[in-house]
């Protein structure tokens, strides 16, 4: 073997070719660390995903924080009630740019089984839902399956064009 | 002391405050919401129901009605001992707090409050406890048009300072 073939060889080994959108995307997906709030039964069934049944560090998302500053994605877990409605609004404008929201369970999509005074129709009434789960509550399969429609949200995006990364959202 | 035997006492004692002693009900006592004060006191110091379980109420066409469960832990009962006020003013109903008498009467009266608008005078700190001050109406009301709201149509509701909330 020639010296060129032998550079050219041991070239192909080690170049690889990508976008910088999918390698960016890439690593963003494989650790969506969610905020560590429930607010009814949905919660449990979150609590069963995360543990060691389900698992769902596999996705790289076992971080939950507790603190939403650190957080990339709310899994807004159960129904929320008027009283709740303003802080949950904090906490999702408490996190940084980029974030997903993750309405899981009838509940937080429409308001579930409780068209009255004290709930909230739906989360999405307050802040912009990426992923509705259905369910009453959703089974932990069902939640994960949430979690891999968002993640191939996530790859769809380029960084040409989502409103966090331009230079005049930045200036605002 | 039996709850019969706290009844007949009751009766003896105060003939003029009890409105109504109705009979489908056991150890029921319907007594006038301007002698419920002394009654309680009379219930709670010489008949031993120390221990106030509920306080709740019910909105009836004519009147609301606020109804109080009373055990005994000194004598171990196991049936509750019932005092009821009918309140005939509707617009603006009021009662005496029993928190001064028990004080596990406090936040249960607040819930009253908050959901049926029952006003509890002599409370040390009453105020809705479920909802927020200014919510509209009294929810468990049957006159209380039980709708879905929107967020911003409460939003102007809320208290401004965060602690309120």
């Amino acid at each position: 073997m020639s010296e060129e073939e032998l550079i050219k060889e041991q070239l192909q080994k080690n170049i690889f070719l990508t976008s910088v959108d999918a390698v960016y995307n890439w690593g963003r997906k494989s650790s969506v660390w969610p905020v560590m709030f429930g607010l009814a039964c949905c919660a449990i069934e979150m609590i069963g995903a995360a543990s060691a049944r389900y698992d769902f560090s596999r996705f790289g998302m076992e971080i939950m924080r507790a603190s939403p500053r650190q957080a990339d994605l709310m899994i807004v877990a159960g129904t929320v009630v008027h009283k709740m409605a303003p802080q949950v609004l904090r906490i999702y404008e408490q996190m940084p740019e980029p974030k997903y929201v993750l309405a899981m369970g009838t509940c937080a999509t429409a308001g579930g089984p409780f068209p009255g005074y004290a709930v909230l129709q739906g989360v999405d009434e307050i802040v912009p839902v990426d992923v509705y789960v259905p369910g009453c509550p959703p089974r932990p399969e069902a939640l994960m399956h949430g979690f891999m429609k968002l993640h191939d949200d996530i790859m769809k995006q380029s960084i040409k064009t989502v409103s966090w990364y331009q230079k005049e959202e930045a200036v605002k | 002391m039996t709850n019969a035997e706290i009844l007949t006492k009751l009766k003896e004692k105060y003939p003029d405050a009890i409105v109504d002693v109705p009979e489908l009900i056991d150890f029921t006592v319907v007594v006038k919401p301007k002698l419920l004060t002394s009654v309680a006191v009379f219930l709670r110091d010489e008949c031993a129901l120390d221990y106030m379980a509920d306080v709740t109420a019910v909105d009836r066409p004519e009147y609301f009605e606020v109804v109080y469960h009373l055990y005994s832990v000194k004598n171990q009962t196991s049936e509750p001992f019932v005092l009821k006020v009918y309140l005939e003013d509707k617009e603006t109903p009021a009662v005496a707090s029993v928190t001064p008498l028990w004080k596990g009467a406090d936040f249960q009266e607040c819930e009253v409050y908050d959901l049926m608008g029952i006003h509890f005078e002599g409370h040390p700190n009453l105020r809705r406890i479920l909802l927020w001050e200014g919510f509209p109406g009294y929810p468990l009301r049957k006159d209380f048009e039980n709708r879905t709201f929107t967020f911003e149509e409460l939003e102007p509701t809320r208290p401004k300072t965060p602690e309120l909330m």
